[in-house]
């Protein structure tokens, strides 16, 4: 295993009952071209979908300009977040402090936009240069009478999941400050899903369906008077569970609401969601849709997804996103389609996580955590993988070895989850194992 | 006229961090590992960035700086991360590039370099060379780290020894085709030269089969040393990284042209990037006084068809109006040639995308010229986007843009007049099939 760096050995594992326990939740090892980001990329990207907030990033202007429009989320009305604001701190400010730059451009932002909240985040020199950001944000509370929400995200303050922490940490500061006048007894929040390519939509009318009622989507297409009125809802349904997990067991602590872990990629998984809400209201009627419209879906479904199963049957795939939860899911869904995972890996999962995979997988699967490009060309080559699953970082991966890619970003712009999403993640594979152009790489 | 009020936030930037600027560089030398000495996110949304442009791998360290390293200095991470990039990666140089982290907690990088080199006393010949850029975010934009970074490089590898026949050439933030072009050129007129930096194959390889851990390609070390022997420096620009002034060192920043002119006494030919006939002309007199050759057939009847095409299609584009933005030294090169055809422009220098949208308002553009960023304004304003510079996120085939010389600029004028035309018949009731 010469390709693995020592430190990194054990981050590395294969399926199978008698294999060691994987180590994860470790800092990146220096020099190691990791794929993951940093702290402020994770309050961002998790903080990013809701829509009518102000995101103000406090730092010089790389911080703010690598996320500005990042992710594919879709909004059902305003479209605030889809603007990039900076301080954009100068070799000046660094000398003589950024607060009064930071002062004034949430003011002149507020006045501009009107926005229900605003988050300031503040980036790896902000803390260095000891800008008081807490103190601006109460002083512009008050003024502007909206939240104003310090984001602490330095990025050197730990890794990728830490900054998912953060962000939970200021959601659950608007949590608690507001009471619709009613909410339905029969009500969930959505956590986890961040409306890309209108993803949440789609479960929206399954919800709607069953009738359950949505009382907060968090964050995608997110309201910050929803997330507001969050603490009403009689139960948080979590997908993501590395991101929201944090979040859930707050409100859990203060305001006792449940939460369940479900995943809405792939048909089993998805429909498990739909029968573990019905069953946690313990209403049969609910019950009765679900497994209705479960079945209708299935009817739709299963002679088209059979037909890709014919032609995909004996490939082979790799899959690195950023959260082992969802990877499970994708192991799940491809296996429906004839195509079994040769390695499995994630930039943020845990122990639990992993173990899972290790149990789910077939013997021999290699199994990663924090990976890099290095390992995974190797690793790809090594199991003679057909088809790559993974975000923009490994896409070139894929294509200088001539391997199928499917991207299961957060900027794709076909929603994936589903019923309608397994179709096209099926249609999507299949694309891209089959294409003609393949005979000119061999 | 539209009141365009000034924030003091940056609104949708244009520009980009010093960082980005110091890698394309480093991803122009043989067998260089960039390594951005600061938090993880730093190197991974560079690569995200780089990525989606060029469709090619980009990896690149970083020192993935904690707590613990952010108050007690980050030289065991530095150590750690040049250790590890050597085991995975067996570079011959390793660029390192600062942050706007480890320039405020004052990392003393030379003096890492000196103390990693100190401790292989005796087996110096087997480590990478080291090149580090000063390339903090707050000070400039991608373009000041790019033109810092070149800088830096040639401070740190050219030594003169004695003068010899070839050129050195250093072309600035161009597309991959553009680098391949003035090689050809250069060969055309019989000159040699040393083009740096050289990512014309770094970033817009051929499929390999195999994930090359550094990409082939790149200007070799060993060249970039003997840049000092030069007789000629051609270096395309007029801004540099004069733009911004450093506290540290006011007034004393160069361009590489410049100091390898007042250091070596090397005679820098500085000039305009060559858009247009008479950017063109300007950079082909230049290649024969160096060359004491006449423009060669081919190039000479590239300049021919280009003056043809112009005759051909004027009518439509005078007195159209360019909204254009990009780097500077980009953004003005572009100007003088759209004004060589007729066309108004509009640039505001150091103006967000949230600022030129007002300003569209005023200035009422026919058209964009700039990168995918600003698409979201040409959608709402209805009018055309013709996408050059970097990045461009939402097409392929951008390293593949030709921009310079007599050949590049009839490729941009083709697109310029193709898009107004295009645009003309989609907004026509008639369905005309002939101009």
């Amino acid at each position: 295993m010469g390709h693995i760096l020592d430190d990194r050995q054990k981050q590395v594992s294969v399926a199978g009952a008698n294999e060691r326990t994987i180590d994860c939740n470790k800092a990146s090892l220096a020099g190691s071209v990791s794929q993951r980001a940093c702290v402020f990329c994770g309050s961002r990207v998790v903080l990013y979908p809701i829509v009518d907030a102000l995101h103000v990033i406090h730092g010089p202007i790389g911080c703010a300009a690598y996320t500005w429009d990042i992710r594919g989320s879709l909004s059902s009305g305003p479209e605030l977040h889809r603007l990039s604001f900076c301080t954009d701190l100068q070799e000046r400010d660094v000398i003589f402090g950024g607060e009064k730059k930071l002062y004034n451009s949430i003011i002149e932002l507020i006045d501009k936009h009107q926005p229900k909240a605003a988050f300031i985040y503040t980036t790896c020199i902000v803390g260095v240069i000891g800008d008081d950001v807490e103190s601006i944000c109460r002083q512009i509370e008050k003024i502007k009478n909206i939240p104003v929400i310090p984001v602490q995200a330095p990025g050197f303050q730990g890794s990728k999941k830490d900054g998912y922490k953060v962000a939970c940490e200021s959601i659950f500061k608007l949590v608690g400050t507001k009471n619709k006048p009613f909410t339905p007894a029969k009500s969930i929040n959505i956590l986890g899903d961040f409306n890309l390519a209108g993803e949440l939509w789609i479960l929206l009318e399954y919800y709607k369906r069953m009738g359950v009622h949505v009382n907060a989507t968090i964050t995608g297409d997110g309201r910050v008077d929803d997330i507001c009125n969050a603490h009403n809802a009689a139960l948080n349904v979590v997908q993501c569970s590395g991101s929201m997990n944090y979040l859930a067991q707050m409100m859990k602590d203060e305001y006792n609401i449940p939460s369940m872990r479900v995943s809405y990629f792939g048909i089993e998984d998805m429909s498990d969601a739909l029968y573990d809400v019905a069953r946690f209201f313990k209403d049969d009627d609910m019950m009765e849709k679900a497994r209705q419209m479960v079945k209708e879906e299935f009817a739709r479904l299963m002679p088209q997804l059979a037909w890709y199963k014919e032609r995909l049957t004996g490939k082979k795939a790799a899959i690195y996103v950023g959260g082992a939860f969802k990877a499970i899911s994708l192991v799940k869904a491809l296996r429906l389609i004839g195509v079994e995972s040769v390695i499995v890996g994630s930039q943020t999962g845990t122990t639990e996580d992993y173990e899972l995979i290790k149990q789910l997988c077939n013997e021999g699967t290699i199994i990663v955590d924090d990976s890099n490009p290095v390992e995974l060309s190797h690793f790809v080559k090594e199991k003679h993988a057909d088809i790559f699953i993974g975000g923009v970082k490994e896409r070139p991966i894929a294509h200088k070895i001539g391997l199928g890619f499917c991207d299961h970003n957060h900027e794709r712009k076909e929603p994936l989850a589903g019923y309608e999403g397994m179709l096209n993640f099926a249609e999507e594979i299949y694309a891209t194992a089959m294409s003609p152009v393949w005979k000119f790489t061999k | 006229m539209v009141d365009t009020k000034t924030y003091t936030s940056t609104r949708n930037s244009c520009k980009l961090c010093a960082p980005l600027g110091a890698s394309l560089v480093f991803k122009g030398i043989e067998g260089c590992v960039p390594l951005i000495h600061g938090s993880q996110g730093c190197a991974t949304y560079i690569r995200r960035y780089m990525i989606s442009h060029y469709k090619e791998p980009v990896d690149i360290a970083s020192s993935n700086f904690s707590e613990e390293s952010t108050v007690f200095g980050g030289s065991r991470n530095f150590i750690a991360g040049i250790d590890n990039i050597i085991k995975q990666y067996k570079p011959t140089v390793i660029g390192i590039a600062s942050t706007c982290l480890s320039e405020t907690i004052g990392e003393d990088i030379p003096g890492h370099i000196r103390s990693y080199c100190e401790a292989y006393k005796g087996l110096e010949k087997n480590l990478p060379t080291f090149i580090h850029a000063s390339t903090p975010s707050y000070c400039g934009s991608h373009a000041e780290g790019y033109y810092n970074t070149v800088l830096a490089t040639v401070k740190t590898l050219a030594e003169f020894e004695k003068t010899d026949n070839s050129i050195t050439i250093i072309p600035g933030m161009v597309t991959p085709a553009d680098i391949r072009y003035l090689k050809e050129l250069m060969d055309d007129f019989g000159l040699k030269y040393t083009l740096f930096p050289d990512y014309s194959e770094t970033l817009d390889n051929e499929y390999t089969s195999e994930y090359q851990l550094i990409p082939s390609g790149g200007t070799p070390v060993w060249k970039i040393t003997r840049i000092g022997n030069s007789k000629a420096v051609i270096e395309f620009g007029n801004v540099f990284n004069k733009g911004v002034s450093r506290t540290k060192d006011i007034g004393s920043i160069q361009s590489a042209g410049e100091w390898l002119e007042s250091e070596l006494y090397i005679k820098n030919y500085q000039m305009p990037l060559p858009i247009g006939i008479e950017a063109s002309d300007r950079m082909i007199e230049a290649f024969k006084t160096l060359s004491g050759k006449e423009i060669p057939e081919k190039h000479r009847k590239e300049r021919g068809r280009l003056v043809d095409a112009y005759v051909d299609a004027h009518k439509y584009v005078f007195g159209k109006k360019a909204m254009l933005y990009g780097e500077e030294d980009f953004v003005t090169a572009l100007a003088d040639w759209l004004h060589e055809i007729g066309v108004e422009t509009f640039y505001k220098k150091g103006a967000d995308f949230e600022t030129l949208r007002e300003e569209a308002e005023n200035f009422k553009p026919d058209f964009l010229i700039g990168n995918s960023k600003g698409y979201y304004i040409a959608r709402e304003r209805k009018i055309p986007l013709v996408r050059l510079g970097f990045p461009i996120h939402d097409r392929f085939g951008a390293s593949r843009i030709h921009q310079i010389g007599y050949r590049g600029t009839q490729e941009l004028f083709d697109l310029v007049v193709n898009a107004l035309i295009e645009f003309k018949q989609e907004n026509s009731p008639i369905g005309y099939k002939y101009l």
